[in-house]
C-alpha cells in the first residue's frame, strides 16, 4: 500500500524537518487540513471553482496519429486545457479555500518557471487576498512574461538573491517570510514537496487528475485502469496526481519521466533519482541531488519547471519500492518531442510534458496497451525556448 | 562533567554566546577566531556549520555560509581544525547547523568526531523535537552531546514545557517572530514574550538569540533570561575586518563592559 503514516512519511521519505518558529503553522495546517477539505462546505466550492473557474473536467482525449505513430492506444490527459495552462491551478485554488477556512489574510508562494507563481495570483485575485511571490533572480530574467502575468493579476514579486538565485533558493525565501510573518499568512507550496502535510495535501488536490482519467477511460475502454500511466516529475505533483488513485492498482504501471538535461553524466541533469541520495531539503526527507559534503547541488534542465534538485518524498518512496519506472529524458529528446506532438496531434507542449511524450521512447509496451500520458501543461510559456532551440 | 553544564552551574547571569560561520571570512580563520570569543570574555561559542541552504537565517548570516563555502569549508575539513582546539579553547563548544550535511557526514561518525575534538553540544534548527526523539537523542546522548531547541513567541505554553522537559543543556529563545538578523530595538510585545517565559520557571536555562546586537539589546535580553546570543551582528563585525582579533575583543566587551 502508497500510504502516508501518521507521522508523515511514504516509507523513509517525508517527515516535517522544520524549524521550531515554523512548528504552530504545520501543526495548523496538519490538524486541520483534512477535516476542512472533507467538510461539504469546502467541497462545493472547490467542485464549482474546478468546474467554472479551471474548466474541468479536462478531456481525456485519443490522440490517434501519436497512437498510430508509437503502437498503442494513446490517451492524453489535457491539463493544459486548465485555466492558467497549467495542473498548477487545481492546486492552488484547494489551498486558497483552505487558507481562507483557516482566516489567513496573505498568501505567499515560490516559483520556478511562473506557472505555479501565475496559478498563485489568479486565485488571489479571485479571492482578493494580498499575494506575494517569491522567484529568483535568474529565473524573473529568464521567465518575463509570466512575471508580468503576476504583475497583472496584482501580485508582487519578489526576486530570491540569495545561492543560485532559482527554484530552490525562491523556496527558501518563500519559508523565510512565512518564518517572519506566522499569524497571518498561508504558504502556498506548488508541488508534492516541503514539510508534511504538504505533499500529502497537494497530491490530494491534484489527485482530481486521475479521479477524472478512471471515469473517462471507463467510459472509452471499459475499464478504468491503463496499462500505464506517464508523467513528468519535477517536484512531481502533476504526476502524484495522475498516479494517486492507481498507486494501490499494481496492474497499472506508473512512468514517472525526470528531466536529464544535457545528459545524466554532463553534470547539468536534474534526473534526481539516479544523481540523488537520501537527504533533507524544503522540509522531507527525501531523494536530493547534493555533493558528498551535504551541500545541494544546482540542477539543470531545459524546462524551468522540472529544474529542482529534489522530487516529492512519495516518488523518492514510489522509486525506492521499484513501484514506479523512472526514465530520463534530455532536452534535446524532449524538445523533439514537443514538435512530434504540435505536427502529430495539433497541441504544442509546455516542455515539462514533452518529456513524458519521450519517455514512450524509451520503456517497454505491447502494441495494444492503453497509455495515458498526462499532458501537464501547454507551451505558450515555453515558446521563447522553442524559438531559441529552434530545430522545427 | 559536560562544560555547557558546568557553566551554567557556575553561571547565571549575563551569559554571552557568540555564533560564527566557519571558513568566514577566510577558510582558516577558525581557531583564530575561537580564541578572540575567549579572550573576550564571551562564555559559549557555536561554531556555524555552513549549509547551501539556510532557510532559518536572514542574509548576513546567508552571505557568510555562501563565502564559507565557496572558500571550501566542509564538516571534513571543520573537523581537522577543530582537533586541537582544546589546546587553547577551554569554553563550551557548539556546533550550530542544518541536517543535512551531517546526514551526509553519517549522524554516529558526526557524533564521535564531535566527542573527539571537545565539542559540547549541538544546535540544529531543522531538526524538531519528535525527530530528534525517533531517531537522534539515543547517539547524541551516547556521546555526550546537548541538544539546544529552539522556542518563539508563538510557541504554546505546552509546547514550551515539552521541550523543556526533554532539553539539555539549554533553551534557545528566538526573539521575536523571525529568521536571523540584528533588528533595531526590542518591542514590548517582546518583552512580554521575555516575562511570560520568565515566569514559567523552567528546569533549563534560556539564551535569547536573534536581533541581539550590542550592550544594550545584551542588556535587555539579560533582564528576562541567563544571557544572550549574537549571530549576524558579529559576522558584519568581522566581515571587514583587517585585524580580526582585536575587532574581535573590542566589540565583544563593548557588548559585556
Ligand atoms: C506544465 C508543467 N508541468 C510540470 C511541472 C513540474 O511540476 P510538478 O512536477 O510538480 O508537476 C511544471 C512546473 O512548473 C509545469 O509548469
Amino acid at each position: 500500500m502508497i500510504q502516508i503514516d501518521e507521522k508523515g512519511f511514504y516509507g523513509k521519505f517525508g517527515g516535517a524537518y522544520i524549524p521550531e518558529m515554523l512548528h504552530p503553522n504545520i501543526e495548523e495546517l496538519r490538524e486541520n487540513w483534512e477535516q476542512i477539505v472533507a467538510s461539504p462546505d469546502f467541497q462545493e466550492e472547490f467542485q464549482m471553482l474546478l468546474r467554472d473557474f479551471v474548466g474541468r473536467p479536462t478531456p481525456l482525449y485519443f490522440a490517434s496519429r501519436l497512437s498510430e505513430k508509437h503502437g498503442a492506444k494513446i490517451y492524453l490527459k489535457r491539463e493544459d486545457l486548465c485555466h492558467t495552462g497549467a495542473h498548477k491551478v487545481n492546486n492552488t485554488v484547494g489551498q486558497i479555500i483552505l487558507a481562507k477556512k483557516l482566516g489567513k489574510k496573505r498568501i505567499i508562494a515560490e516559483t520556478g518557471a511562473g506557472q505555479h507563481g501565475v496559478a498563485t495570483a489568479t486565485v488571489c485575485a479571485l479571492m482578493g487576498m494580498d499575494c506575494t511571490v517569491y522567484m529568483g533572480a535568474l529565473d524573473i530574467q529568464r521567465q518575463r512574461p509570466n512575471v508580468e502575468r503576476m504583475k497583472i493579476l496584482g501580485a508582487k514579486v519578489v526576486p530570491a538573491t540569495s545561492g543560485s538565485q532559482t527554484l530552490k533558493d525562491a523556496t527558501n525565501e518563500a519559508m523565510r517570510q512565512w518564518i517572519n510573518n506566522p499569524v497571518d499568512t498561508h504558504y502556498i507550496i506548488g508541488s508534492v514537496v516541503g514539510p508534511h502535510p504538504y505533499p500529502e495535501m497537494v497530491a490530494r488536490f491534484q489527485s482530481v487528475i486521475s479521479q477524472e482519467i478512471k471515469t473517462q477511460l471507463l467510459e472509452k475502454e471499459g475499464t478504468p485502469n491503463p496499462d500505464i500511466v506517464i508523467a513528468c516529475v519535477g517536484g512531481g505533483s502533476n504526476a502524484a496526481g495522475a498516479f494517486y488513485h492507481y498507486y494501490n492498482v499494481p496492474q497499472v504501471r506508473l512512468v514517472a519521466a525526470e528531466a536529464a538535461g544535457l545528459g545524466i553524466n554532463s553534470g547539468k541533469s536534474a534526473a534526481t533519482t539516479v544523481l540523488g541520495t537520501p537527504g533533507v531539503l524544503h522540509g522531507s526527507k527525501t531523494l536530493l541531488m547534493q555533493t558528498e559534503d551535504g551541500q545541494v547541488v544546482e540542477p539543470h534542465s531545459i524546462s524551468a519547471g522540472l529544474d529542482y534538485p529534489g522530487i516529492g518524498p512519495v516518488h523518492a518512496h514510489l522509486h525506492d519500492i521499484g513501484r514506479a519506472e523512472f526514465v530520463a529524458v534530455e532536452d534535446e529528446d524532449a524538445m523533439k518531442a514537443g514538435i512530434e506532438l504540435s505536427r502529430l496531434e495539433g497541441i504544442i507542449p509546455a516542455i515539462e510534458s514533452a518529456h513524458a511524450i519521450h519517455a514512450l521512447n524509451m520503456i517497454q509496451y505491447q502494441k495494444d496497451d492503453v497509455i495515458v500520458i498526462n499532458l501537464s501543461g501547454r507551451g505558450d510559456k515555453d515558446l521563447e525556448t522553442y524559438i531559441k532551440w529552434g530545430g522545427y | 562533567m559536560n562544560r555547557i553544564d558546568q557553566l551554567f552551574q557556575q553561571k547565571k547571569q549575563r551569559v554571552l554566546s557568540i555564533y560564527f560561520t566557519a571558513g568566514f571570512p577566510r577558510l582558516e580563520d577558525t581557531l583564530p577566531i575561537m580564541e578572540a570569543i575567549q579572550a573576550a570574555g564571551a562564555d559559549i561559542i557555536e561554531v556555524g556549520v555552513p549549509y547551501s541552504d539556510p532557510i532559518a537565517d536572514g542574509p548576513t548570516i546567508q552571505e557568510s555560509n555562501m563565502v564559507a563555502l565557496q572558500n571550501g569549508m566542509s564538516l571534513k575539513k571543520l573537523f581537522s581544525q577543530l582537533e586541537k582546539m582544546r589546546e587553547t579553547v577551554q569554553v563550551p563548544v557548539i556546533l550550530m547547523g542544518y541536517l543535512n550535511p551531517i546526514i551526509q557526514f553519517g549522524i554516529e561518525d558526526f557524533c564521535k568526531k564531535c566527542q573527539a575534538v571537545g565539542v559540547d553540544g549541538l544546535i540544529l534548527p531543522d531538526l524538531p523535537m519528535q525527530q530528534y526523539l525517533d531517531d537522534y537523542k539515543e547517539m547524541f546522548d551516547q556521546y555526550g552531546l546537548r541538544n539546544t531547541f529552539l522556542i518563539s513567541p508563538q510557541t504554546s505554553a505546552a509546547r514550551i514545557r515539552e521541550i523543556d522537559e526533554k532539553s539539555n543543556g539549554f533553551i534557545y529563545m528566538v526573539s521575536s517572530h523571525s529568521i536571523t538578523g540584528a533588528k533595531a530595538d526590542i518591542s514590548g510585545e517582546q518583552i512580554e514574550y521575555f516575562n511570560r517565559v520568565k515566569s514559567m520557571e523552567l528546569k533549563n536555562p534560556r539564551l535569547i538569540g536573534f536581533g541581539i546586537s550590542d550592550n544594550s539589546t545584551f542588556n535587555t535580553a539579560c533582564t528576562y533570561s541567563h544571557g544572550a546570543i549574537i549571530g549576524s551582528a558579529f559576522i558584519k563585525t568581522i566581515k571587514n575586518s583587517q585585524n580580526l582579533s582585536a575587532d574581535i575583543i573590542s566589540y565583544i566587551r563593548s557588548v559585556i563592559q
